[in-house]
């Protein structure tokens, strides 16, 4: 049993601090969030000089070779910075999607253009009426001899604003709400077919409707067969928001906490009042807690991925719960300036809550945690 | 005890229900929502106040309407069930109050027909950066010049001050003794030289607070409402009066409505939401501690009818009105899902495929402020431990 990182994985969450640091300070990250594009090219290149955007992929696909804990220690140190940039959605969904579903030629083609931070992507398949059942998917694909076309929409997509490509899930046989008859398709967003409705979300980052016409796609994996696969690379992006997460709860504590001991009102600094102190007690017991259960998952998911699908449910419930005590008290122990838009704690806050509502909120998790624990 | 409803209330629902159908439309709806929110609300309140129902918490003698604690509680369950909001209070839910309690004839005379009619919009001058939740730290200072008080100081969260056509503010008219005991409640014309409001943008991505910044401003002595260096008293009156409103229990129902009814749209693998066990215990568990506050609020109706001024139990409203406040507000964020975090743009609700998540994150992210304004609810528990417990 060993719950420390290797010396490598402390040097890839030393290069995130440091970039951090010296280039995606707070005035830094806000005139990217403000900008039109709303994330910065330049910082892209960066993370594919560092090596960041090859983490996840085997060695002969050009990758790193990482594992889930490679992922999460990057993914951590993004929550921390509040890095809005499409790491998630390129890296860890579109990338790992291609990695795990494509062939070798289609991964020859498509990987490489991710590692050189060339082609930014996406995975799309929310729709209008699935919330968080991913096989409630209405988008259809053809066949026509070989040649697939797409149509239906995919909605709130991550970073679907500025992903060249996204990995779509549609279906090609089946009802509505079948496991089987889904299907993955890599498709071209510039190509003729496809309309965007862009959007900012709350928390800096950029989501779009996505419609497809009778758009060229190309089909990646077995045809009716997706949901494994799906299934797999959600898994392992749910630990990765599960890190980040981790990540903005143990800045959150850290801010209130020297928030506390520097202001006074009453004669003295509020961090002295034992009920703050307690509250504070509180948080700082939440963020061990979230951490601890991210640790079992990493180490089950190492394992094998199957294998920690109920902690997955379990790490997102507690995720979710101890998120909300974190920056609700953040925000409450800032008092006044918690709920202003310049300081960066509400911020943080939004990002919580967006991941909260990513892959399937408490409730869902709780829903199927139960199912798949308790029965008489 | 009961609380059936007489025929007068039955009456009388059907009154309230019949003028809001008639005034409260949807053109005027919409416009609340828009750039004329100021001039749409004044001119609702005005049509309040012709019907003589825009103050029903004072006395009739002032301009109240002289209603039972039962035709209170009809109103407002009807005015949430129809959607409209509550009168801006710092007029009529703060300040009113101290002057009638407070105040000169001369000052009842010219200001509280201004504050029913709303041809007045006021603003509230006291938190500083310095003092929050320890108000009386409060530093803005006024000294006396011939007949007029000379105010230099800064206050902050002043909601709506880019509106307003006055300020109620505190400040220090005297450094002696307690630091409770030298302050002043004066009421102070926001076109006075020697304003500036400065927005400040709040999490919910809107301007709705200022920092109010006082350079050597000119007020006349006889704004002065209570006694000089009397100020606290008045001050806590007003919170007190500024407490039992912040509570709204009618609009949290109104908020349970809204999500049940989105809950029973929201509709996956073909299971609605609101058939979801899951989400119903959590349902259950806000709406059951909601009943019961909304019973503690019609006690505290009744009690207040008996006595006149809401007491330190007001604190208790506060507190659990604005937890369920964030407890509904986060409810209908999650039913919203995915759409939660969407910002407003030109995509109408039809190109976005949703019709509510911007509105209830906007409530959501403002409505963390609810547990901090009009004394945060750490102050409001020390309130209750000393007053109503007498720990000391």
């Amino acid at each position: 049993m060993n719950f420390d990182f290797t010396e490598e994985q402390q040097m890839i969450r030393d290069s995130i601090a440091r970039f951090v640091q010296d280039d995606y300070d707070w005035d830094a990250r806000k005139a990217i969030v403000e900008s039109d594009k709303g994330m910065s090219d330049a910082a892209w290149q960066q993370f594919a000089e560092l090596g960041w955007l090859s983490i996840p992929f085997a060695e002969e696909d050009g990758g790193f070779g990482g594992s889930i804990v490679d992922t999460s220690v990057i993914m951590e140190e993004i929550g921390k910075g509040l890095i809005v940039e499409p790491y998630l959605a390129t890296v860890v969904l579109y990338g790992n999607l291609i990695a795990k579903a494509g062939n070798e030629a289609q991964r020859a083609a498509l990987l490489p253009e991710v590692i050189d931070g060339s082609v930014l992507g996406t995975f799309a398949y929310v729709e209008r009426q699935s919330r968080f059942e991913i096989t409630d998917c209405k988008t259809t694909a053809q066949n026509n001899g070989g040649a697939y076309t797409l149509s239906g929409e995919k909605v709130v997509v991550s970073n679907g604003t500025n992903a060249d490509k996204a990995v779509v899930l549609a279906r090609t046989s089946g009802g509505q709400f079948d496991r089987d008859g889904l299907s993955l398709f890599v498709v071209d967003l510039s190509g003729a077919g496809v309309e965007r409705f862009g959007y900012p979300m709350m928390d800096g980052q950029r989501c779009a409707n996505l419609t497809f016409d009778n758009v060229a796609a190309e089909l990646i994996g077995e045809e009716g067969n997706a949901m494994d696969v799906v299934d797999a690379v959600v898994r392992e992006a749910t630990i990765a928001v599960a890190a980040e997460a981790v990540g903005c709860m143990g800045t959150l504590n850290a801010k209130t906490l020297e928030y506390t001991k520097q202001r006074e009102q009453f004669g003295v600094r509020i961090s002295t009042f034992q009920a703050l102190k307690h509250r504070m007690v509180d948080t700082m017991m939440a963020f061990e807690q979230a951490k601890s259960l991210l640790f079992k998952a990493m180490c089950e998911f190492k394992e094998d991925p199957e294998k920690a699908d109920v902690t997955i449910h379990a790490l997102k419930v507690l995720i979710d719960r101890n998120a909300k005590l974190v920056y609700g008290e953040a925000i409450q122990l800032h008092g006044g300036m918690g709920i202003t838009d310049e300081l960066d704690i509400g911020h943080y806050a939004k990002r919580l809550m967006m991941i909260n509502s990513t892959f399937g909120d408490a409730t869902y998790h709780r829903n199927h945690y139960a199912s798949k624990t308790y029965s008489a | 005890m009961d609380i059936a409803f007489s025929a007068e209330d039955l009456a009388f629902r059907e009154e309230v229900r019949a003028f809001f159908a008639e005034h409260f439309t949807p053109e005027l709806q919409g416009r609340l929502r828009s750039k004329e929110f100021k001039n749409t609300i004044v001119e609702w309140q005005k049509k309040l106040h012709e019907k003589g129902w825009i103050a029903p918490n004072w006395p009739v003698e002032f301009g109240g309407t002289g209603w039972t604690p039962t035709q209170k509680y009809i109103y407002e369950t009807e005015r949430s069930e129809a959607g409209i909001p509550g009168t801006v209070p710092f007029g009529l839910s703060m300040v009113g109050p101290v002057i009638y309690q407070f105040g000169n004839q001369e000052q009842k005379d010219y200001f509280l027909p201004r504050i029913l009619s709303s041809d007045d919009w006021w603003c509230q001058g006291y938190s500083e950066p310095g003092a929050g939740s320890d108000l009386a730290a409060l530093k803005t200072k006024a000294e006396l010049d011939g007949d007029d008080y000379i105010i230099n100081g800064a206050k902050i969260w002043t909601t709506y001050a880019q509106y307003a056509d006055w300020i109620f503010v505190l400040v220090r008219t005297s450094n002696e003794g307690k630091k409770q005991e030298g302050i002043t409640f004066l009421l102070c014309d926001m076109k006075s030289e020697g304003i500036k409001v400065n927005p400040i943008i709040s999490i919910d991505n809107e301007h709705s607070l200022n920092e109010v910044e006082f350079n050597n401003v000119r007020v006349p002595a006889k704004n002065v409402v209570g006694e000089v260096n009397g100020g606290w008293t008045v001050a806590k009156a007003l919170l007190a009066h500024e407490r039992t409103s912040i509570a709204d229990v009618a609009q949290s129902k109104r908020t349970i409505r809204q999500i049940k009814d989105a809950a029973a749209k929201e509709i996956n693998c073909g299971k609605a939401l609101l058939d979801d066990p899951g989400f119903q215990g959590r349902l259950a568990d806000i709406e059951i501690e909601l009943m019961a506050l909304e019973f503690t609020e019609l006690r505290t109706l009744a009690a207040m009818a008996a006595g006149g001024f809401p007491g330190p139990e007001s604190s208790l409203l506060k507190i659990k009105g604005t937890e369920l406040q964030q407890a509904t507000q986060e409810l209908r964020m999650e039913v919203a899902a995915h759409y939660q975090g969407v910002l407003p743009t030109d995509l109408d609700s039809e190109q976005l495929g949703h019709d509510f998540g911007s509105e209830a994150r906007r409530n959501f992210m403002y409505g963390r402020a609810s547990t901090i304004y009009g004394g945060s609810n750490e102050v409001q528990k020390n309130i209750i431990a000393k007053f109503v417990l007498g720990l000391e």
